[in-house]
């Protein structure tokens, strides 16, 4: 297999109402295996998949945002959320989800991996990544 | 340059399948090299040989079976995506118990390693849909 890269997976929906972001999650998941360098970054409704507290009960929808607190165990090691989209929607860091990350070989630890950051950031992290799978 | 294709919507209701399919042929034409084409979410229901469409319209199917056959490109649906929608081929028919397949020659059923595989390969990975 060839050298490591940058893998940027960009979330752009609300969780519910398509399937693209459960869909974006299993690529998510099987991309781990491949042991490449993975980040996600959520803009726009796409920042709604990380909202805590979501109960699908009443649309016979499977939840499956507790997914993501366990990217950590799966080669994910950023997180991004567009500042702009957040606060457009009346949210903060405090309703997001908080995904923490594990070393195993060297036992570095980081509590969360989320990290709210501007638009200007985040253009410059596509920039620099090889690949970028939108969703 | 070696271009890996992602398509995330059907056919007909959405033109990503068209851009894709002329994006494609456009590039193989001009020499480059199509590492695979992979089909997700809706985009594998561009593989059922059951569309038809009226004689006048393009025929979206038939287009990417004929770019594959002059090009031997990799027509890649996925499995997850395909089972939810109906997509079926003979060994999926076996392991499900259905009594029909669908899936059209040249097109393959596989997992999403293969979408990942693509992307490590690729020069440049293109996804069309919204």
């Amino acid at each position: 297999m060839s050298d490591k890269k940058q893998f940027m997976f960009l979330n752009r929906r609300a969780p519910y109402g398509t399937i693209y972001a459960w869909e974006s999650l299993e690529v998510v998941l099987i991309a781990a295996a491949f042991e490449q360098a993975v980040s996600l970054a959520f803009v726009d409704d796409g920042v709604y998949q990380l909202v805590t507290g979501q109960d699908t009960s009443g649309i016979g929808m499977k939840n499956f945002s507790p997914t993501y607190k366990t990217l950590g165990d799966y080669e994910v090691r950023h997180i991004y959320v567009d500042k702009d989209s957040l606060e457009s929607r009346g949210l903060t860091q405090d309703d997001l989800q908080v995904v923490p990350w594990e070393d195993w070989e060297t036992e570095e630890t980081v509590d969360n991996i989320v990290e709210v950051v501007d638009s200007a950031k985040l253009a410059e992290l596509l920039e620099a990544s090889d690949v970028v799978f939108s969703f | 340059m070696k271009f890996a294709i992602q398509v995330n919507e059907g056919p007909y209701q959405h033109q990503a399948s068209d851009s894709a399919y002329h994006f494609t042929k456009a590039a193989l034409e001009k020499g480059h090299e199509c590492f695979r084409v992979f089909f997700y979410h809706d985009g594998v229901l561009n593989s059922t040989r059951l569309t038809t469409p009226p004689q006048d319209d393009r025929n979206v199917v038939n287009n990417w079976m004929e770019l594959a056959e002059k090009y031997d490109l990799d027509l890649v649906v996925c499995v997850a995506a395909a089972q939810r929608r109906g997509i079926v081929d003979e060994g999926e028919a076996q392991r499900n118990g259905k009594d029909a397949t669908n899936l059209a020659p040249r097109f393959r059923i596989s997992g999403l390693g293969q979408l990942v595989e693509a992307a490590i390969q690729c020069d440049k990975l293109v996804v069309f849909g919204d």
